[in-house]
């Protein structure tokens, strides 16, 4: 630049080197990865990825899989929803709190979640034995799954919605009420189109995350072939059965969900980002 | 409809935000509440609106009471201070909303919602801006539509959170008057709250000066301005002239100044507030006064000539300010940097704790005076 103002990221050699170290840790890192693991599944052929994908216990660990994301999506989104309202619009004691307990399944590592829930509804645990009495086994069977995943993606909607809804204020909510319209009525004409985008965000990642799920599955599910396995469990079973292509045709499928994900995640935040049209016109009086 | 506070108050956690407020807003009048921010004027509003509730006291429409009629059911029309467009509704479906959100019974069909919208749109002298979006309007065409939207349901009671704040001074004026007119076409209770003088003072029926979550005085603008109450009130509306000394010989002193206060024998500290228009300008002191001031500024803008002095030889607080007329000027011609004497025509004197003022009139002690000689 022949302004003379130069700041330091602005000498080529240095712009080029940062680019350059960015450019290679995402090429050994992500990319190659990525590329391998589809590499891997297609390395026998098409038939045989195809023979690995249809297998009786992979199609079964795919309708888990998203089985669990099925309910775990839609519960959290009512989760977070009502949670954000409710931090966002109220005040009341214990408010901070709340804010910050949300994260909690940010914080801690996803077996010890899986533990916790072990401890607290196992057959030994404290509510299982009086679950058990009742003949309602919750751990190593789906509704274990379903409970862990709902805990390790409960923040996501949430975390996308508060910053929002506080930026928004509640005077269009309150300016709704004051016009009459009843609280379903509001929620639906003013403040669902206002988080809209912010709310298809939270559940993009949260079904992301819901899919990909594995330390806190791991610990509840009990790994039982054709019942309890998801798609990531199994892809650890059969690398540990020495079956490295099906381990790989089972990753690519998870590869290829994750990329979905991306793909929809740049589109929102590009929808996000878009303001509403702004051309103010001249005031006419 | 009428509107009677009733001993509301009000407390946020530790802060009185309202102390037993009791007021009554008259049918089809335009009501100000007045006041610097803080001073719960806002709250109050919101209380009326029902948006927020009362720790105790009474609100009552017409005589009926409301303190437990949800905001949804008391049919007011509201206008936010940022004025709250729905940002995802175009304007006229934002002005259709209050409508369709009538109960099914009392909700007009379609068409004769549209043809509501139109003319409240034709009200608004906004029909071709139909179809935008809210981020697409000016603040001036926003601060109509919200008002059009407000208005929608025919409310019997308007209420207006600093209509127009954040509006530059030449859009504020012309939507002051355009509001004006429309409250004198259609007589709905209107209350406004506002922290700016002129605004309460040129727009209202009545004006509510708050202070400290309490109302100070309660009279029409002309009323108000010519007979503040207290203290407050006289600082607050518009600006005032202060000379604070000590009473001696019927004469109030400080430093090199002094005014004559004939009749007045007690000896006590006391203030004297004149108003800019009260005060004239003169080269020498004169037989009840003598208030050496150098002039610092002259502003010429208005109608007006406004003059901005500073005590010589004595102390005030703020700056002193005298008005006089652009023809007086031309032959005066005072100019920056000169030392005059401002003769005070009519005073009003503050003694001791004593928070109502006395009105002193020099230019009738004068005439009886002459007459008496």
């Amino acid at each position: 630049m022949d302004t003379g103002h130069r700041r330091v990221g602005d000498q080529p050699w240095v712009r080029r080197t940062l680019i350059g170290i960015a450019l290679l840790v995402a090429m050994f890192m992500l990319v190659i990865p990525v590329v391998v693991i589809f590499a891997e599944a297609f390395s026998a052929g098409w038939s045989t990825f195809a023979g690995n994908v249809t297998d009786e216990y992979t199609v079964h660990a795919i309708g888990l899989t998203l089985f669990v994301a099925a309910l775990t999506v839609p519960l959290n989104l009512v989760f977070g929803t009502a949670l954000a309202w409710s931090v966002t619009r109220f005040r009341f004691p214990g408010r901070k709190l709340l804010i910050t307990l949300i994260d909690i399944p940010f914080a801690v590592s996803p077996v010890i979640a899986g533990l916790l829930y072990l401890l607290l509804y196992g057959r030994n645990g404290w509510l299982g034995g009086w679950l058990a009495s009742h003949d309602v086994q919750l751990m190593f069977s789906w509704p274990g799954i379903v409970m862990v995943t709902v805990f390790v993606t409960c923040p996501f909607v949430a975390r996308e919605l508060i910053p929002l809804m506080q930026q928004q204020g509640s005077e269009e909510e309150e300016a709704g009420v004051v016009l009459g319209a009843s609280g379903w009525r509001i929620f639906r004409k003013i403040t669902l189109p206002n988080i809209k985008w912010a709310l298809i965000y939270g559940v993009v990642l949260t079904n992301a995350r819901a899919v990909g799920e594995f330390g806190a599955v791991s610990v509840v599910s009990g790994n039982v072939r054709g019942e309890t396995n998801t798609l990531p469990l199994h892809v650890e079973l059969l690398y540990q059965d020495y079956n490295v292509v099906g381990a790989f045709a089972s990753a690519s499928l998870l590869a290829a969900i994750a990329m979905l994900t991306l793909v929809v995640k740049a589109f929102v935040e590009w929808r996000q980002s878009r303001p509403i049209v702004s051309t103010p016109e001249k005031e006419v009086s | 409809m009428s509107i009677t506070i009733d001993q509301i108050s009000k407390t946020f956690g530790r802060f009185h935000a309202l102390r037993d407020v009791a007021l009554d807003i008259p049918e089809g009048k335009l009501t100000a509440l007045l006041g610097p921010s803080g001073s719960g004027k806002t709250t109050l509003l919101r209380i009326i609106a029902g948006l927020e509730s009362s720790d105790s006291g009474r609100i009552l429409f017409g005589g009926e009471d409301v303190s437990n009629l949800h905001v949804r059911d008391r049919n007011i029309g509201f206008v936010f201070q940022h004025y709250a467009l729905f940002r995802h509704l175009t304007v006229a479906e934002n002005i259709a909303f209050g409508l369709e959100s009538l109960p099914r019974k009392q909700r007009p069909s379609k068409a004769e919602i549209r043809q509501r919208v139109e003319k409240l749109l034709e009200m608004i002298q906004l029909p071709q801006l139909a179809d935008r979006y809210p981020a697409q309007l000016s603040g001036g065409q926003k601060q109509r539509v919200a008002l059009a939207r407000a208005l929608a349901t025919q409310p019997r009671i308007l209420l207006l959170d600093e209509p127009f704040g954040a509006l530059d001074a030449k859009v504020r004026k012309d939507l002051r008057r355009w509001l004006r007119a429309l409250h004198d076409e259609f007589h709905f209770t209107s209350i406004f709250v506002t922290h700016d003088q002129e605004e309460a003072l040129e727009l209202s029926d009545q004006v509510v000066v708050m202070s400290q979550g309490q109302v100070e005085q309660v009279n029409t603008p002309t009323e108000l301005y010519a007979k503040p109450e207290s203290r407050f009130v006289f600082d607050f509306l518009g600006h005032v002239n202060v000379l604070s000394g000590a009473v001696k010989n019927q004469k109030l002193v400080q430093g090199d100044a002094w005014v004559s206060l004939p009749g007045n024998r007690s000896e006590q500290e006391a203030q004297l507030y004149l108003r800019p228009h009260e005060v004239h300008l003169a080269r020498a002191p004169s037989v009840h006064a003598r208030l050496p001031l150098r002039i610092d500024a002259v502003s010429l803008i208005g109608s007006e000539v406004r003059i901005e002095l500073v005590p010589e030889g004595w102390h005030s607080e703020e700056i002193w300010e005298i008005g006089m007329s652009h023809n007086e000027f031309a032959q005066q011609n005072p100019s920056r940097g000169e030392l005059w004497f401002a003769v005070p025509d009519v005073g009003h004197l503050f003694s001791g704790d004593n928070s109502q003022p006395k009105t002193v009139d020099w230019l009738y002690v004068e005439a009886a005076n002459a007459c008496n000689m």
